[in-house]
């Protein structure tokens, strides 16, 4: 063993370090990410510039205009009075109103719906996921009251609360997150389970570290990547139960356009104009798709070994 | 089902072989034109550290290359026949017929939901017409010859219910089946502790001169070189650096990459240290138990005594090491000293005070004095922070500021032999051994009184181990540190430790000074596991001197 002087130590054990390429850099090489995150911003670019975009007002009713086929040429009237001519590219509805218009109006609800809806839940899950899965007296109860909310389903929660506080976002929003933390729940403390486990918490125990700083120092930034994942699978599946609750008429009322109710618009004389569904259908199609494209790639990117477990 | 064995004719005959690997990578090839022949009833070994290479031509020879690794030249002659060029239905046909491989894991390479019967039977029914009741027959002779005990029981049992030597038994069984002409074994006894390695090598190469196998052994070990070899291959970074005779290699070495890996083994003598019977007692652990109870609602409890009455000391400047295979409850008597896990009985005297029993509050001010690094340095750093906001936590938990936490860290880089400089990397850019520095540059940054290291030195490539090894002494010495040195590995042992105590089945069994250990162990135990000691009777340092 002495053979080896001190000065040789440090070259000796300089073996070949692993270099890794900046996170967006990563990102950027992956088609999914790329891609998905793409089709995103062309659909939130949509909504947001929707007043910009040859729309008119997304709620005004016209009669004479009834069920007009896409492209077709109409009159509208507008609040001064005054008349303009518009074309409907992807036609009106039942009521008159302007389905172009209402689709892209409809993009804001939808992503809103979406991205609070994945914040909250990871928010509110990380909190208790992280206590549940380190606090193990806690775990028993904490578990069994995530296990009590999982089974309400998010449509039957949703028709309950509209019946109690009439129809709005925030029921809606609220419908959804309660069925979704505990699946955020259980992730966390699954992940909390393994990583409390690592010798480099040990370590930090050892060192004398008190529990909030392990908590947020050494376990929740190990959680993170797995999360960001799982938010925008959370995500996709929030913006189609939305769609879902609107369709049924217990989500967001006609006033505001949602994806989900122009369908249920449109769903009476769907074989006659199957323009009013087949639009926000496309949208609401081309959107959860692109989510979930870009998830799976962030799950690449991100956990590799996640990835490599669900092939 | 073999062809006949040719006399003189290699059974394996690797021509400049090369292996490509994937771009970025550190280096071009994962082997660089290497080339040797394995004869009938020859043991060949391939030498390496990790990233030489050897499992890669090992792979190859298989054709179970990863599709990342492509060869670019050379040839693999198994019997004349060139492996490379080799259609995918030829190769089904070649693999266990007239070449197999058993692997280092033997859980993982068996399945777990089929017994183990049936999965031999799987490949004597592809490649053979026998009907049932003969291949029944066949296989109980072959786990027979493998010895394991109740061959017919045995054939019913899945891989679960077996211990770790009987599942290498069973790969041994299915790869010597159909009594194939070259036999590769991937590092199959890594895995598997002391004694049953012993075992192990004996039995694989009682089977090869039967049978008149050719084997292609792959290690990182001289003692199963020593142990087993006929022929030696070193490999470095995909060079072939050295082949040999094992005697004449392991004596003469002539590479100076050899020389080093031979030099870097440590001896099994111990070496002379001072006396520390008279230093002040740091640590007196008395009657330390750990039990283990599993079960809950449903099922029956079951206790397990993972520390059985242990009663250790450690003095000041001094180190002890404690040994013993896996499941000794080695580890448990450390993490229990560290108090990571919570003693189910006896007492743990730091100094003057008992902390064995403290609540977690009171600990927290022991804390500091007792230090722990652990064995696996990949996962004892967080990914995510810093090196040097690992190594700093600590004395600011106990109020230090940062400024005089970073002076402090960069001195222990120092320390360590690592470039101060380095403290804002982040642990993926380190090497394992850089990494297992940094550990204990983080555990000495408490300036604790007694230092644990968990296996510390079981991860790393001999080079790497003999360089750490040599760290910890000198900081031992240097900062009269008090040691506890957890290991499964006698020459390690024989290297660190004053005294040392040998562990099994969670009781001590047998306790004292090092050297006198070593020159007449007194315990059956003790004695079984020096024997089984690969290579005991070699000094490979000397032959590299």
């Amino acid at each position: 063993m002495s053979a080896l002087s001190d000065d040789s130590v440090v070259i000796a054990d300089a073996a070949p370090v692993v270099r890794r390429l900046p996170l967006w850099r990563q990102l950027s090489h992956n088609t999914s990410v790329v891609a998905g995150a793409a089709v995103l911003a062309l659909i939130l670019l949509l909504g947001l510039l929707a007043p910009l975009l040859d729309t008119m007002d997304p709620s005004q009713i016209n009669p004479s205009n009834r069920n007009k086929i896409p492209g077709a040429e109409v009159t509208m009237r507008l609040d001064d009075g005054s008349v303009v001519g518009h074309t409907a590219w992807m036609g009106t509805d039942s009521l008159g109103r302007d389905v172009h218009s209402r689709v892209l109006y409809g993009v804001r609800v939808s992503v809103i719906v979406g991205v609070s809806v994945s914040v909250i839940s990871i928010a509110i899950g990380l909190l208790i996921g992280l206590v549940s899965g380190y606090i193990r007296w806690l775990d028993g109860i904490v578990m069994r009251v995530m296990d009590g909310l999982m089974a309400i389903p998010a449509i039957l929660l949703a028709i309950a609360l509209v019946s109690l506080w009439g129809s709005g976002l925030v029921t809606v929003i609220l419908a959804i997150v309660v069925p979704e933390v505990p699946r955020v729940v259980r992730l966390v403390r699954a992940l909390v389970l393994s990583i409390r486990e690592e010798p480099y918490v040990e370590a930090a125990i050892a060192a004398g570290t008190r529990l909030p700083r392990i908590l947020v120092f050494h376990i929740l930034p190990n959680t993170v990547a797995p999360l960001i994942v799982q938010a925008t699978y959370i995500c996709a599946s929030a913006i189609l139960i939305e769609a879902i609750l609107s369709f049924l008429g217990v989500g967001i009322p006609t006033t505001t356009p949602t994806w989900g109710n122009i369908m249920a618009e449109g769903r009476q004389f769907f074989r006659i104009y199957p323009h009013n569904i087949l639009f926000p259908g496309i949208f609401l199609a081309l959107t959860v798709l692109a989510v979930n494209i870009m998830g799976d790639g962030l799950r690449d990117t991100l956990d590799p070994k996640m990835a490599k477990r669900t092939g | 089902m073999s062809a006949p064995p040719i006399n003189n004719v290699p059974v394996l005959e690797v021509r400049d072989l090369t292996v490509a690997l994937p771009g970025g990578a550190d280096r071009p090839n994962a082997v660089q034109r290497i080339s040797f022949t394995v004869n009938p009833r020859e043991i060949v070994c391939l030498v390496g550290e990790s990233g030489s290479g050897k499992s890669v031509t090992a792979f190859a020879t298989m054709g179970l290359l990863p599709k990342a690794l492509t060869p670019t030249g050379g040839q693999i002659l198994l019997q004349g026949e060139d492996i490379l060029t080799a259609s995918e239905q030829r190769l089904r046909e070649l693999r266990c017929t007239r070449m197999s491989m058993i692997f280092q894991e033997p859980m993982t390479a068996l399945n777990p939901v089929i017994t183990c019967g049936e999965q031999i039977d799987e490949v004597l029914e592809t490649h053979t017409k026998f009907d049932p009741a003969e291949r029944r027959r066949r296989i109980i002779a072959m786990l027979e010859q493998v010895r394991l005990p109740e061959p017919a029981r045995i054939y019913d049992s899945y891989p679960h219910q077996l211990s770790g030597g009987q599942r290498q038994r069973i790969m041994i069984a299915m790869a010597l089946v159909l009594d194939p002409a070259l036999l590769i074994a991937d590092e199959p006894t890594t895995a598997l502790d002391v004694t049953t390695q012993a075992q192990i090598l004996q039995l694989i190469k009682e089977l090869q001169e039967r049978q008149g196998t050719g084997v292609l052994f792959i290690t990182h070990d001289f003692g199963v070189v020593a142990e087993i070899a006929d022929r030696v291959a070193v490999l470095r970074y995909g060079e072939l650096v050295e082949m040999g005779q094992t005697r004449q290699l392991l004596t003469r070495p002539q590479h100076p990459y050899t020389k080093m890996l031979m030099a870097a083994v440590p001896s099994i003598h111990p070496r002379h240290r001072e006396d520390r019977s008279k230093s002040e007692l740091v640590l007196r652990a008395e009657g330390l138990t750990k039990v283990y109870s599993g079960g809950g609602f449903f099922q029956k409890s079951r206790a397990v005594r993972a520390a059985d009455e242990v009663t250790i000391e450690v003095r000041r400047g001094e180190t002890l090491g404690i040994v013993g295979e896996s499941g000794s409850g080695k580890s448990t008597v450390a993490r229990c000293i560290a108090r990571l896990i919570d003693p189910t009985g006896g007492s743990i005297y730091l100094g003057g005070d008992e902390i064995g029993r403290l609540s977690p509050r009171r600990l927290r001010k022991h804390r500091r004095r007792i230090q722990i690094i652990f064995q696996d340095p990949y996962r004892s750093l967080n990914p995510r922070r810093t090196v040097g906001a690992s190594i700093v936590e600590g004395p600011m938990n106990y109020g230090l500021s940062r400024a005089e936490s970073l002076e402090r860290a960069r001195k222990l880089m120092e320390l360590v032999r690592l470039d101060p400089n380095a403290l804002d990397r982040f642990p993926h850019q380190f090497s394992g051994g850089q990494r297992q520095r940094i550990c204990i540059a983080r555990a000495l940054a408490m300036e604790p009184e007694l230092l644990i290291a968990d296996e510390a030195v079981s991860a790393l490539d001999v080079s790497v181990q003999a360089q750490v090894l040599d760290l910890l002494d000198d900081i031992r010495l240097r900062l009269n540190l008090a040691m506890l040195f957890i290991t499964h590995d006698l020459r390690v042992a024989a290297q660190i430790c004053d005294r040392v105590a040998v562990m099994q089945n969670g009781k001590v069994v047998e306790y004292g000074l090092a050297a006198d250990m070593f020159a007449d162990p007194q315990h059956d135990y003790t004695k079984a596991l020096f024997a089984a000691a690969p290579g005991r009777d070699w000094q490979f340092g000397e032959a590299a001197a």
